[in-house]
């Protein structure tokens, strides 16, 4: 299972990329893009998924 | 915090302490905010610490410069004044930059800037994000800047969530100025300002989170006292939200060892899409600004010169360099030559001995002139001790007492400007000649006839004839003018 990021509300603030402990997070042309591989939900390191936490607008790191 | 211990400038010399004041000038309390001559409650120590940061001293601000390096975007808590967009290439005010860099980029942007402005003294991260949670970042700038810039002053702001973790690492860093935003200290205010916290990887919203946050921010205030660095507090004021409440927040950072603080005007536009934004909340009017920043003067030194500056500013506050530094246009390697700064921080130390020096002159001519007169004189003044601001520009008027024990310092009188936009304004005219009471002669660097006939009738003598002169110089010519038996100058005044 992976979250993905909705680009038409993401602000570009770089907090996702900065606080995902996978690594699976970087900005790609446009934007900031999960990579689907690299994502485990953070299930088994932390109670909440990191990106969705940190990010400032509601609704924009998402399960994909 | 050090005891004083040897005072800078005349401020220990006995005979200053009592000299006596017009009327409407008592109870003016001393001010600090000045220069050499007022730094009556910063020992040496403090002083050699804070006269080349132009955010830390209200005198260096004219002489020295900053830069501030988007090195550490990301961020833990999410503030209702803030949009955490970076590219805002047209707006001037905290939290925006137009480019995030890396730290590599940073250090060349640093070492090109260090080659082409003389002045920089200091070079801070201050957003946008936090420079105490996107830590490795703030690290590995500040270790590239340290190696190839020995000298240069290295400073942080911080909301302070993250900030306790960091405190060792900042001192070992040599970091010595910290600023932390400290809004509130009661939960229930900060859950208007806070929707959210992140911390120890969870997010708290609400009292929860606002409640964590101001633990975290009194422990790294704390931590930061106990090991000597200077701290500025910023506070953002925000209308029927916390601005009554920072009165409390004065109270709770004086007593935590705070060094400065600094209230600044939330800015809040629809156009910048910040929950204040949207919703409307209003920014305080100056006046409320300052009648806030009057109600705290006396307990931690007040910071009244903040220009709200971009978080990627580079020059003079107030005079904004950046956009000469685009990235693009900084080759990939830099040469940094040392010796314009030094050649720089040289002149300014001799120009500030120069102005030390006509001080004491001036002091010894009107004492040793023995006359019983004394005279009450209000300076328009930009700072580095020169009357050198216009009379219609002028907002706050340093008020000086003269008399056969000297020139003494004895107060500021806020105004509100009187040219706005080159034309003349009647009503401001008005209170000016109010808070001018008591006053018998007004100097600036520029005065209009109009202006001067009208203070004349209300009975201040206004002159320009002492543009861009030393201050004590010019009084103490003045004072020996008037009560001097033969007078060095060739009149008293050209009214």
């Amino acid at each position: 299972m992976a979250y993905k990021i909705i680009a038409s509300q993401c602000t570009q603030c770089g907090s996702c990329e900065f606080a995902c402990p996978s690594d699976a997070i970087s900005f790609k042309g446009e934007g900031y893009v999960v990579d689907s591989k690299k994502c485990t939900e953070c299930k088994g390191e932390f109670d909440t998924q990191q990106c969705a936490s940190v990010c400032p607008m509601p609704k924009t790191c998402v399960p994909a | 915090m050090s005891e004083p211990e040897i005072k800078v400038g005349m401020t220990s010399s006995a005979p200053f302490d009592r000299a006596p004041m017009a009327p409407a000038m008592r109870g003016g309390r001393a001010s600090s905010s000045y220069d050499l001559s007022v730094t009556d409650d910063i020992d040496a120590r403090i002083w050699e610490r804070i006269k080349d940061h132009p955010c830390f001293s209200e005198q260096a601000h004219h002489y020295f410069a900053r830069m501030h390096v988007a090195v550490a975007p990301a961020c833990n808590i999410q503030c209702n004044y803030c949009n955490r967009k970076y590219d805002c290439t047209n707006e001037s005010r905290p939290g925006v930059a137009s480019v995030k860099l890396t730290p590599d980029q940073a250090l060349r942007k640093v070492l090109a800037v260090a080659s082409k402005v003389p002045e920089l003294s200091v070079i801070g991260i201050a957003g946008p994000g936090d420079a105490c949670y996107d830590w490795k970042k703030t690290v590995a700038t500040f270790e590239g800047v340290a190696r190839e810039i020995p000298d240069i002053k290295l400073c942080i702001s911080t909301n302070g969530l993250a900030l306790p973790d960091h405190v060792d690492e900042l001192a070992d860093m040599n970091v010595d100025h910290v600023t932390i935003t400290i809004n509130m200290v009661d939960p229930e205010v900060g859950a208007k300002i806070y929707p959210w916290i992140l911390h120890g990887h969870r997010r708290y919203t609400g009292i929860e989170g606002a409640r964590i946050l101001h633990e975290r921010q009194m422990l790294g205030l704390e931590m930061l006292t106990e090991r000597g660095i200077l701290t500025k507090i910023n506070s953002v004021m925000i209308p029927g939200v916390n601005d009554t409440h920072l009165v409390e927040v004065n109270r709770w950072i004086r007593d935590r060892g705070a060094f400065m603080h600094n209230v600044v005007p939330l800015i809040s536009k629809p156009s910048h899409g910040t929950y204040y934004g949207l919703t409307g909340q209003r920014c305080p009017e100056p006046f409320e600004l300052m009648a806030l920043q009057d109600c705290l003067d006396g307990n931690v030194k007040l910071m009244r010169h903040c220009q709200q500056c971009r978080a990627d500013a580079i020059g003079l506050l107030g005079d904004d360099r950046e956009r000469e530094f685009a990235l693009d246009q900084i080759s990939t390697k830099v040469d940094y030559d040392a010796n314009m700064r030094e050649a720089y921080r040289k002149l300014v130390e001799h120009e500030r001995e120069d102005q030390f020096a006509a001080k004491l002159d001036a002091n010894k001519a009107v004492e040793s002139l023995g006359s019983s007169g004394t005279l009450a004189v209000a300076v328009a003044t930009k700072g580095g001790g020169r009357i050198n601001e216009h009379f219609g520009q002028v907002r706050e008027l340093q008020l000086y007492a003269v008399s056969r024990k000297g020139i003494n310092l004895v107060g500021h009188r806020k105004v509100l400007p009187y040219c706005l936009g080159g034309v003349g304004e009647e009503s401001a005219l008005d209170q000016i000649i109010v808070a001018l009471d008591g006053i018998d002669i007004l100097l600036s660097a520029k005065i209009g006839d109009g202006p001067k006939k009208r203070l004349a009738k209300a009975g201040v003598r206004a002159a320009d004839a002492f543009a861009y002169a030393y201050i004590e110089t010019a009084i103490g010519a003045l004072y020996i003018a008037e009560f001097g038996r033969k007078p060095s100058m060739p009149t008293a005044l050209p009214l």
